[in-house]
């Protein structure tokens, strides 16, 4: 029985051109209080444009009504239970949006004398060490944009000190459970990719680590726990095993969720990872971003942090670019420092003992999912579960019902489907992190919704393969939008569907 | 629910670790604070940053006015708290905006197909020299040394390891990209010329001469801009093959840095070849127009090491502000904000010597003559004003010049200040 949710009325919406007519307008700009100057004499007249062609043309009560309506379309965490594994969708605190948005900091220019910006540079330096401490390694950077961004700058940084050893060697070892933005982001630093088996258990095998790490392995890259949310029990001796060949190991901290206050991956041998500030540390998703990807290093990897970093001098901060070992920079200025000082809002409000609590609160609700969803759906591997469980569609299979129809199916119950089809290693995954925010109400109505769906499928699979029943947009086609992509609003494309 | 999950105690759950992985003591992190303390102690370090003085700095990071309708917008949960928009059919309203975005950013720039976002400007540049090397199978990039500097940094540590030398083009005297540099670098192993306009000294370059010179010999013409206010006014590079760059100026607050939005457009026969997601049109299964992400064949979640970047999370929420204010300001908003620019900037312009003299938008390059940049600043700065970028850190050439900015915000009383500090000496 859908518990969750009920219809409601939804209101339609045309794209803003189609709204558009001439003259429209949504601003008022004050008077110029200097003369004004003819565009084609100042720029050329070849470098002035005559207008910008099918630029919309709304007024503001229009603008603000149709990205409300839009928003309707939209689930959210705040409507609740987001389970997706690995993406760590929990509360967004609104504090961290004021505190965001503090005059002194929002407005703050990156070229902005020093001295005039004491407060942005003290705010990096707090949370640096605090993310520190928290990893259990030396230093932190926080400039890069995301977590994609920081396995980038870890894996430079992994490859400038091979260089300084005299050899770059050739390649990142990378088990065959790792994300995606792992083997792409060993590709851009120059490296080529050598896929490491997991074991029955869903952990890394050691044997087959054994048989790949060579003189040519510049490193690893291993998440942690990993994408089933198994911790990898053998992390000291995986760890040791590619130091004693000169290897490095890199930790995809995306699954950071599970550990903070419990392990420090500088304390099991790490050398080098990023964090996901938008996941860990609750920064918003926004639908795709803006995330951080704060990378956290040993001594060994420390000169090579991206340019610059912050330096005190006499109580007083300063950049500091003189950093012959740097790999240089991975962006512009220093970050997304907007995402920064929600991320150390976050910290702030839980404080040491409170960020270990948030962890096995989220250990404590995945397991809880786990354990009552178990009789109903083939659990992926039988290891201790942390922050997240994963089950496969086995069970399901057999009435030709898949993890991505399950999913589909999930959504008239009023809740966002799991992570579908990832890790690649379970055939037919069914990843799911409920994180800690959730209360044990919202997370049972879910296990209620994920057991009535496991009697769906054995009773009426067409109820499910047809899926979802009560949204606004039913199945969407995207066959069609691959094979012939329409990427843009066109004036004539509006003529023939008004046509129709 | 430990009971249900059959264990006594909440530490039962990390129990099981390894003895010598489990960390015991506690965190080094103060206990947890109140809201009212959070608050306070943010106010507290917005107060050692100066935020409301006037500004004339400029140089890829603008202060422009924020319409209020863009944080009631991004601040509606239903788009703050939501995931990338996989599940298409409950975030059919990212996924409307995405395609607004796409297309608005197609208008803004002449080009026919963009993507969702980047991390912001400076790493768009990368992205676009990869994708001119896949497209070209060539693997040589020229740069404009008149592109922003940091950007120009970040394309010298993308591209270090992937076996793409990048050679640097001057500049004339006018202070634009030296066309017979560009001779000189230009042969058939060059992937791409990437220049800036308005560049880095706010000049324009000329597109439109250089795009032939460089289509003759088989390279690509990827253009740049950090200032999106230019092309309410300026006739946008359509010449170009791919352009990239930076929307802060869209309702962004500076933030010492970041977050922004960069975007990547280009030709539709380059579609394959861009980094990062793509929203797309297709219906529904009542043949309704509905949207979702598509070609993800190009992305690393599907392609893993063959992917086009290793790009993932992007900058939506970013680019969704940028969305709304090109809503509210519209065809007409656009170009008299871009004219209200040109207007102050040339005001202030028309006081001070100039050390080019090409055609500028909202930002150009000054001598300071017998007192350095730094003298200046420093003594706008006792008047509380904050002045221009010295150009010596980046040029060392310039090192008597300064990077002076006017926008919309700019007021006419406080350029006349500055430009005091400059007839003193």
């Amino acid at each position: 029985m859908i518990k969750k949710v009920s219809k409601h009325i939804v209101q339609n919406e045309s794209l803003l051109f189609e709204q558009s007519s001439p003259g429209k307008r949504g601003y008022q700009l004050p008077p110029l209080d200097v003369p004004p100057v003819d565009a084609e004499s100042a720029l050329g007249r070849g470098n002035v444009r005559s207008e910008i062609e099918d630029f919309p043309e709304v007024s503001e009560f229009e603008t603000l009504r149709h990205f409300t309506r839009l928003s309707t379309w939209n689930y959210a965490i705040d409507l609740g239970l987001y389970p997706l594994g690995s993406c760590t969708m929990k509360y967004n605190p609104r504090v961290n949006e004021l505190v965001a948005r503090t005059e002194g900091l929002a407005w703050a220019h990156p070229y902005q004398p020093e001295s005039a910006s004491q407060g942005c540079m003290e705010l990096i330096s707090v949370l640096e060490n605090a993310l520190a401490e928290i990893t259990g390694m030396d230093a932190v950077t926080l400039q890069p944009a995301a977590g994609a961004h920081g396995e980038f700058t870890g894996i430079l940084m992994i490859r400038a000190l091979q260089e300084s050893r005299g050899n770059p060697r050739k390649k990142i070892l990378v088990p065959d459970s790792a994300h995606g933005t792992n083997p792409a982001t060993a590709m851009m630093v120059g490296y080529s990719v050598e896929n490491i088996k997991s074991n029955e258990r869903g952990m890394v095998d050691l044997a087959s680590l054994e048989r790949a790490v060579d003189e040519n392995t510049a490193g690893l890259m291993i998440t942690n726990p990993n994408t089933v949310g198994v911790f990898e029990e053998n992390i000291n001796k995986i760890c040791a095993l590619i130091h004693s060949k000169g290897g490095l190991v890199y930790m995809d901290g995306a699954n950071m969720n599970a550990l903070v206050g419990v392990t420090r991956p500088g304390d099991f041998g790490i050398d080098v990872m990023h964090l996901n500030l938008h996941k860990t540390f609750s920064t918003p998703h926004g639908g795709g971003g803006p995330g951080a990807g704060a990378v956290a290093c040993g001594k060994v990897l420390t000169p090579f942090l991206p340019s610059p970093r912050l330096k005190n001098e006499n109580g007083q901060w300063a950049w500091n670019y003189d950093l012959p070992q740097s790999i240089g920079r991975v962006r512009a200025f220093y970050g997304n420092f907007g995402v920064l000082i929600r991320a150390l809002a976050y910290i702030m409000a839980h404080g040491g003992p409170g960020l270990r609590v948030a962890t096995l609160d989220a250990l404590m609700n995945a397991n809880y999912i786990r354990t009552l969803l178990d009789p109903y759906y083939e659990l992926a591997y039988k290891s201790n579960s942390m922050h997240e469980c994963v089950f496969s569609d086995d069970r399901q299979a057999k009435k030709g019902v898949r993890t991505g129809d399950i999913a589909k199916r999930l959504i008239d119950y009023g809740f966002h489907p799991y992570t579908v089809s990832f890790p690649l290693i379970v055939h037919g995954a069914l990843m799911i992190e409920p994180t800690e925010t959730e209360s044990k109400q919202e997370i049972d109505t879910f296990i209620d919704a994920m057991i009535s769906i496991a009697k769906e499928v054995e009773e009426d699979p067409q109820l499910v393969l047809k899926a979802p029943h009560n949204t606004r947009t039913p199945r969407v086609d995207e066959v069609t939008a691959a094979r012939r992509p329409v990427v843009r609003w066109k004036p004539q494309r509006t003529a023939s569907l008004a046509a129709d | 629910m430990l009971d249900t999950i059959g264990l006594r105690t909440a530490e039962e759950l990390v129990s099981y670790l390894p003895a010598d992985v489990r960390f015991d003591r506690r965190l080094n992190i103060p206990d947890g604070k109140s809201e009212f303390e959070i608050v306070d102690y943010f106010k507290a370090l917005a107060a050692k940053t100066e935020s409301n003085w006037p500004s004339f700095l400029g140089a890829g990071v603008y202060h422009h006015y924020r319409p209020v309708l863009v944080d009631t917008i991004v601040s509606r949960g239903e788009f703050l708290t939501s995931y990338t928009p996989y599940q298409a059919e409950i975030s059919q309203g990212t996924l409307t905006t995405i395609f607004e975005f796409q297309t608005m950013v197609c208008q803004l720039t002449g080009m026919e197909v963009a993507n969702a976002s980047m991390y912001d400007g400076s790493s768009a540049v990368p992205e676009a020299a990869m994708m001119a090397v896949r497209i070209t199978r060539r693997d040589k990039i020229l740069v404009a040394k008149t592109v922003h500097p940091e950007y120009r940094e970040v394309l010298a540590t993308y591209t270090k390891y992937q076996g793409i030398p990048v050679e640097e083009l001057g500049y004339t005297k006018s202070g634009q990209l030296d066309i017979e540099d560009l001779h000189k670098h230009l042969n058939s192993g060059v992937a791409a010329v990437i220049l800036q306009s308005p560049n880095f000294f706010g000049l324009l370059e000329q597109v439109k001469e250089i795009a032939p010179i460089v289509r003759a010999k088989g390279a690509l013409l990827v253009v740049v801009f950090t200032e999106a206010v230019a092309l309410g006014l300026m006739e946008p590079p359509r010449e170009a093959d791919i352009v990239v760059g930076e929307l802060q100026s869209f309702a962004i607050s500076p933030s010492y840095g970041g977050p922004y939005v960069g975007i990547i457009a280009t030709r539709e026969q380059y579609i394959r070849q861009i980094p990062g997601r793509l929203a797309g049109e297709t219906t529904d299964a009542n043949g309704h127009r509905a949207f979702c992400l598509t070609l993800a064949t190009r992305e690393q979640h599907i392609r893993r090491e063959k992917a086009t970047s290793n790009i993932c999370t992007n900058q939506a929420l970013l680019a969704l502000m940028a969305t709304v204010y090109m809503s509210v300001f519209g065809k007409e908003g656009l170009r008299e904000l871009a004219e209200q620019n040109l207007a102050k900037a040339h005001y202030l312009a028309s006081k001070l010597p100039l050390t080019f003299n090409a055609p500028f938008f909202n930002e150009f390059v000054v001598h300071t003559g017998s007192k350095s940049p730094e003298q200046i600043n420093a003594a706008l700065l006792e008047k509380g004003i904050v002045g221009g970028l010295a150009l010596g850190r980046f040029y060392p050439e310039l090192s008597n010049s300064m990077l002076l900015c006017a926008t919309e915000m700019t007021k006419r009383q406080d350029m006349d200040t500055l430009a005091g500090e400059f007839v003193k000496q």
